[in-house]
């Protein structure tokens, strides 16, 4: 376990949901009987899930930055008519259409943000607002009809790769994203194993290493043989490929620049952010106005996945992408949370959610299971809480248990304590 | 003596050697106070000397049996579970902070937990007349409908005392219950307290007024470092506000200081006519007409009691983050500087330490990296990019020349001590290289040992020619540490005095009283 542990690095969390997601394919697979990796069934796990998992990204920030956005379901179904309308009645072109769209998104994340960050509504209210508005604004200006849209805009919901190159059998595009991920996955990993040497750091043993990336490698190019291998035409999914490339500047914004330490460092100390210069305001700003931005995306990949637009797009979206945050580790008091953690959040529910279809277990029995999935993740977390860290139980036991943290804390905070009562 | 006494004065109450531990302090060390009935008996001593503490042991917040010792009420040794075990005693204790709830009336306030009913039904009409009649006792004209938020603290305090009043209160505790007054509410309810007096109600009053305490008290305890040091009578004892200090600070020096040749060079950084309002409260100024100035490689020590404004004082100075600025200069080597937020003071070359670490020094989910650049990200950053190696580089190079004790530079800052906390503070504003560094409280829970480091720290940094505040509210650590100290009562700066005609006798007068000489 320990050793298991040493390879991922990272914190038992998310080590955890890493190992209950491989845990949860191969129970499928066994007891499916093989129809969970299939090329297929894989395809369509990425273009079913791909917009709950780009609006995580999203979330992930908000709810790092203490917040929560309700409303992001309803923004995606009203970006995603307006656009279907822009291209079907003023004739334009589906990437013009994109365009506006992303611009329609920033606008409300603006409007939202503006509300949360300038006037210090709780972005639960102003979010829960926005869900309302944004629906009833949906089913207004699509009159509550459903509006189809061209070919070439469902490109981008359930397009695949164009083919090139010799003919080998398997899709060219994808196996070349396949094998530049993996040569990415090894420069990176001896890279910063060469810097974390050269500054005197503890690095672990060579064998942890090069299992750790044969482990990495072995599972991206299966994921690559399965996806070159479909049925002729099929390859990457297009939404699978817009995903990827978010998570990977995601991933960057919220670990290596100074943004990203900013939204971290409000979410976990608002004052102690403001008194080290962080314009707080400015942080809460973007963040909101970046979800909303995301939900646009997805929302207009979720109209050209299903040809139309309609009334009901997005209606529960909000909880399948902050459930994906909350099971990938992020922390309901804020500071704490991961992108790659919310998406392995959200593909565990997603396997979960394929799995129990394939064999054929109801919507019903699917949800209670799903909601016990999520309980339990969060219980294993504050289980397994080390250092400070607050999770939704903790929250709801802090105010029973006071005395015995004021006994269970170290000197310095008892003295304090005192200092402050006199 | 007890049963000599108890015919001409009864005593109401006597807490016999009661020791209070909590992990690792002990915050009251056979601590012993009699109280006659009938009296007002005031208990007086310096920040963090166990007042407040020994009230908590007395009103059942710190039930039977976490301290040791009697508590001998009525002539019955008491076992208070809670307070309101206590309460129905009778004894009430007004906190600081009052426990009113703002959205209800004063009569629903007046009644809370303790509502008359009639079959089960609160009977308003009786609240109303009872309360009616116990605001006409504490003279408090307002109707008993009017919403709490809609009336003054000073108000506020008087409705707290109806309250206790309708419990049947025989002994009243009342803690710091002026500090938030103004003069007129606080005389009101110092005469209030008198009259309470003559009804036969005993009252304990902690305050930090010395002035108010010599008007009204007829015994004053005072406690030092968690023991009481003495109980004088005020009439007989022919007792004076030096008297009390006398007993307040009474102790030889407990720390040490490392030697420090100040090389005092001129003016770097001055605050002229600095007034600023108290964020919520209208009208209420937390500065009044502040001014002072520092000089290049000087430490200049800020003297006051909690409350009387010296972080409101620091922290409205950097960047306004703290109440509404209303009016004021600041000027650093002559130059005056607009400061509207933190990242312009920060830019501007101030720093700021905080009083309180961990609510607003530290992200404590960060580990030592990154919260020792998370004040200047800038200096390691290309195109708004974080430099992981930089940060490794710079953290380690402070853990190292600040001995930071820790396993390594990744290590969560939640994991560390008091002292070695405060070296990863110091740390962070030592990295935006400022010219004058203001630190609140900056050895507050904190081993002596590493006291002796951070006064060796702040030395060090002075003598790189940098302007140095030091707030403190232990005053041998501004006598050891300062080459200036300036004082501060209610807001405004009563005095200002050079290292060698400071003490802690001429200090404590000058927090204490409003400034006398102009």
């Amino acid at each position: 376990m320990n050793a298991l542990k040493k390879l991922f690095g990272g914190n038992t969390r998310q080590f955890g949901m890493i190992f209950a997601l491989v845990a949860l394919i191969v129970f499928f697979e066994i007891f499916t009987e093989g129809r969970t990796l299939t090329s297929g069934n894989v395809i369509n796990l990425f273009n079913g899930n791909s917009y709950i998992l780009i609006l995580a990204i999203g979330m992930v920030l908000v709810i790092i930055a203490g917040h929560i956005d309700l409303s992001v379901g309803s923004v995606a179904a009203f970006v995603g008519v307006c656009v279907s309308l822009f291209i079907r009645d003023w004739g334009l072109p589906w990437y013009i259409g994109v365009l506006m769209g992303l611009g329609l998104g920033v606008l409300i994340g603006a409007w939202q943000g503006f509300w949360v960050a300038y006037v210090g509504i709780p972005a639960f209210i102003v979010t829960l607002s926005g869900m309302l508005i944004f629906r009833g604004a949906n089913q207004f200006v699509g009159k509550s009809n459903t509006i189809p849209v061209p070919a070439d805009f469902q490109y981008i919901g359930s397009g695949y790769l164009a083919e090139f190159g010799p003919k080998t059998g398997y899709n060219n595009p994808t196996m070349l994203i396949g094998l530049l991920a993996v040569a990415f996955v090894i420069f990176s990993e001896i890279r910063s194993r060469r810097n974390a040497k050269k500054l005197g750091a503890e690095v672990p043993e060579t064998w942890v290493m090069v299992l750790k990336l044969v482990l990495v490698c072995g599972a991206i190019l299966y994921a690559t043989y399965l996806f070159a291998t479909g049925r002729p035409g099929t390859s990457f999914p297009v939404p699978g490929l817009i995903l990827a490339v978010l998570i990977i500047v995601y991933g960057f914004i919220s670990s290596k620049t100074v943004i990203g330490r900013h939204i971290y460092a409000v979410g976990g100390n608002r004052h102690a952010a403001e008194l080290s210069g962080v314009q707080s305001k400015k942080v809460n700003f973007l963040v909101m106005m970046n979800m909303s931005f995301l939900a646009g995306l997805a929302g207009m990949i979720f109209v050209g996945r299903s040809t139309a637009s309609g009334p009901f797009d997005g209606v529960g979206w909000e909880l399948d992408a902050i459930a994906a945050v909350f099971i990938g580790g992020a922390a309901v008091t804020g500071g704490v949370g991961t992108v790659i953690g919310s998406i392995i959040g959200g593909l565990v529910m997603a396997v979960l959610n394929n799995g129990l279809q394939l064999l054929g277990v109801g919507a019903d029995l699917t949800q209670i299971i799903k909601g016990l999935v999520l309980l339990i993740a969060v219980a294993f977390d504050v289980y397994n809480k080390t250092q400070g860290k607050k999770s939704i139980v903790g929250m709801l036991m802090k105010n029973f248990g006071r005395s015995s943290e004021i006994k269970a804390d170290e000197t310095t905070q008892t003295k304090e304590v005192i200092s402050r009562g006199i | 003596m007890t049963s000599l006494n108890t015919h001409s004065d009864p005593l109401i109450l006597e807490m016999r050697s009661i020791t209070k531990e909590f992990p690792g302090v002990k915050a009251l060390a056979d601590v012993s106070l009699r109280v006659k009935a009938g009296e007002i008996h005031a208990i007086c001593g310096e920040n963090g000397a166990g007042k407040s503490t020994l009230m908590k042991v007395l009103s059942g917040v710190y039930p039977y049996g976490t301290y040791s010792g009697d508590i001998v009420y009525q002539n019955e040794v008491q076992e208070f579970k809670d307070i309101r075990a206590s309460e129905h005693a009778g004894i009430v204790i007004i906190h600081q902070e009052l426990a009113l709830i703002p959205e209800l009336s004063i009569m629903e306030n007046i009644f809370l937990g303790n509502e008359p009913t009639k079959r089960g039904v609160i009977d308003w009409a009786e609240a109303r007349t009872r309360s009616t009649e116990l605001l006409a006792r504490v003279g408090l004209r307002e109707d008993p409908e009017t919403p709490i938020k809609e009336i003054g603290v000073g108000k506020q305090q008087l409705v707290e005392i109806a309250k206790a009043l309708n419990k049947s209160v025989k002994l009243l505790i009342l803690d710091e219950p002026t500090a938030a007054l103004n003069e007129s509410d606080s005389q009101h309810l110092l005469d209030l307290m008198l009259g309470l007096k003559g009804r036969g109600i005993t009252s304990i009053i902690i305050s930090h007024k010395l002035n108010e305490i010599e008007q009204i008290a007829d015994e004053i305890t005072i406690i030092r470092d968690g023991k009481s040091i003495e109980t004088l009578n005020v009439k007989a004892d022919g007792v004076d506000e030096d008297r009390i200090i006398k007993g307040m600070v009474g102790r030889t020096l407990e720390s040490r200081f490392p030697d420090h040749e100040p090389k005092i060079g001129e003016v770097l950084f001055e605050v002229k006519n600095w007034n600023v309002g108290h964020p919520q409260i209208q009208d209420r100024l937390v500065c009044k007409n502040s001014s002072f100035f520092v000089r290049r490689g000087e430490i200049v020590g800020f003297a006051g009691l909690m409350g009387a404004g010296r972080t409101e004082l620091a922290r409205s100075v950097f960047g306004r983050s703290y109440g509404r600025f209303i009016s004021g200069h600041v000027y650093k080597d002559g130059k005056e500087l607009q400061l509207k937020n933190v990242r312009q003071a920060i830019d501007a070359g101030l720093g700021y330490v905080t009083e309180d670490r961990k609510s607003l020094g530290l992200n404590l989910l960060d580990d030592i990296k990154a919260t020792t650049v998370s004040a200047n990200l800038r200096k390691i950053s290309k195109n708004f990019v974080v430099d992981a190696n930089k940060e490794y580089a710079v953290a380690e190079e402070y853990r190292k020349s600040l001995r930071t004790k820790t396993p390594s530079v990744e290590e969560g800052v939640a994991k560390l001590s008091g002292g070695n906390q405060q070296k990863v503070v110091l740390a962070k504003w030592m990295f935006t290289d400022p010219d004058v560094l203001i630190l609140d409280e900056p050895t507050r829970g904190i081993d002596v040992g590493a006291k002796y480091e951070i006064y060796g720290i702040i030395q060090k940094l002075a003598n790189e020619g940098k302007a140095v505040i030091v707030i403190s509210s232990e005053l041998p650590e501004l006598l050891g540490l300062s080459d200036r100290i300036y004082t501060i009562f209610e807001g405004a700066i009563t005095g200002v005095l050079n290292k060698d005609e400071a003490s802690q006798e001429s200090l404590m007068k000058l927090m204490t009283s409003a400034r006398k000489t102009a």
